[in-house]
């Protein structure tokens, strides 16, 4: 049984559908990366799964239980789902500590000295001890993206989902940033990244998914979509990322 | 036969200005009260708080204060059977004043706080209340002082109002000296030095305050 199922998701905004007819299985321990060019619906998939976004048809089931539609029983399951967005948004009147214990202590009523441990943990998986103490304002946008997957595995969720978090980078910072996910991937996170790294998707997804039209357009194993890409519009897409000015 | 301003008249004003900061403080803390009340509902997501909340603040906001002053004091009067004395009606009239004023500044600073704020607090996930508590209002509050101080010396100042239904204030008793004294160009720059004295140091240390919460938080000092 796959941990999230997506099956015939539907998802408009007035007269305009964003997702049509979306279905996508993801195990535990799979990274699915998704890539699309602006406006394909990527990251309004990726906001559906952990029930930001309402979806207007189809369902979706995370560890066998469908979504709840929100109040306390949406907020149970959101527990296990880590989301990090592509705003800073660490809040900047807390501590990186305290951005961290907040969930951990609040949601899950851990004692705050064992929150405290887990926030030293989960820097640590980020390069970020030393700015245990720090505040948001202080730190780079790279730094501050670090801090904010932190936040989202302190809560030791089971699903992590990235909408874009290198996008308001600069360039220089990106870096720092993609070596954290590929570790994450690595210790069998199970994750999925709406990205325009495509060296990184490359690299480290079991699956890529392109994204086009609101509609899943290519599914696979990364190197055989960049390889050999069954539709135009993945080829067009795939020449326009790699070859920017060509 | 009038006497002169001396000592006796400036220790009547002084005790007189004992009244004007207790009206204040009572209608500041009060209304401070009540204002949070008002801009919790005013942002919340049930339409009849919110309209609850935008009515008592439209009414509150459209009709002059000393109106709602002569309906404190008229009115309870009125409708109890009971004359009351200025000074129970001056403090609820002022407190629901304040609370309508307040409630407005900070449902805006609530409001002014990025949508994706809200997101990443219910992202931890945050139930409403911790997410208000935790992450909401401690940002509007920042954003909220310029603006509650300088609500706060408005409110200072138009106590004087208070003085139309003889409650005895600064203002009022300004008046009462003058009445004795005939000397208004002595009594009332003095008056008006009083509030002067009493307003310019709440400004200054709520810029202090400001400076220093965004220093305590590395936020760039703005020149």
């Amino acid at each position: 049984m796959p941990l999230l199922a997506l099956s015939s998701i539907r998802k408009r905004y007035g007269s305009n559908v964003v997702l049509n007819d979306v279905s996508l299985d993801v195990e535990a321990g799979e990274v699915v990366a998704v890539i699309g060019r602006s406006g394909s619906g990527k990251t309004t998939l990726l906001r559906c799964i952990n029930g930001l976004e309402a979806i207007d048809e189809g369902s979706i089931v995370f560890d066998g239980k469908p979504l709840p539609p929100g109040g306390a029983e949406l907020r149970e399951l959101r527990r296990h789902i880590g989301i990090v967005f592509q705003s800073l948004n660490l809040f900047p009147h807390h501590s990186v500590e305290r951005n961290i214990t907040l969930g951990p202590t609040i949601t899950n009523k851990v004692p705050l000295a064992e929150a405290k441990a887990i926030a030293l943990d989960v820097l640590r998986e980020v390069d970020l001890e030393d700015k245990l103490h720090a505040y948001p304002a202080q730190l780079s946008g790279g730094q501050q993206q670090r801090v904010a997957i932190a936040r989202a595995l302190a809560m030791r969720p089971r699903l992590m989902l990235f909408d874009e978090i290198t996008s308001a980078l600069d360039p220089e910072l990106v870096g720092e940033v993609v070596k954290v996910l590929e570790r994450l991937a690595v210790s069998g996170m199970t994750m999925v990244l709406v990205t325009h790294e495509m060296g990184f998707a490359r690299r480290t997804a079991d699956t890529l998914v392109f994204m086009h039209q609101g509609r899943v357009w290519e599914k696979g194993p990364p190197r055989e979509l960049f390889a050999a890409p069954k539709t135009p519009e993945l080829e067009s897409f795939i020449r326009a990322v790699l070859e920017p000015n060509g | 036969m009038s006497r002169d301003f001396d000592w006796p008249e400036f220790l009547f004003l002084l005790g007189a200005l004992r009244w004007t900061v207790v009206l204040s403080l009572i209608a500041f803390v009060g209304g401070g009260i009540g204002g949070l009340v008002l801009a919790i509902a005013r942002t919340s997501s049930h339409a009849i708080l919110r309209w609850l909340a935008a009515t008592y603040i439209g009414v509150m906001q459209g009709t002059p204060v000393l109106m709602q002053l002569f309906l404190a004091y008229y009115g309870l009067a009125v409708l109890t059977g009971i004359r009351i004395d200025p000074w129970p009606a001056v403090t609820i009239a002022f407190t629901m004043y304040a609370a309508a004023f307040l409630g407005e500044i900070w449902r805006g600073a609530i409001q002014a706080i990025p949508r994706q704020q809200w997101e990443a607090a219910a992202a931890i996930p945050l139930a409403p209340s911790a997410l208000l508590r935790h992450v909401i209002l401690p940002q509007a509050f920042r954003i909220a002082i310029p603006p509650t101080v300088g609500f706060l010396v408005q409110l200072i100042k138009g106590t004087s109002i208070a003085s139309i239904i003889g409650f005895v204030e600064l203002t009022r008793a300004g008046q009462l000296i003058v009445n004795v004294t005939f000397q208004p160009m002595v009594v009332y720059p003095l008056i008006a030095v009083l509030y002067f004295a009493l307003c310019w140091p709440i400004s200054l240390v709520a810029l202090r305050l400001e400076r220093r919460i965004d220093a305590a938080l590395g936020i760039k000092q703005h020149p």
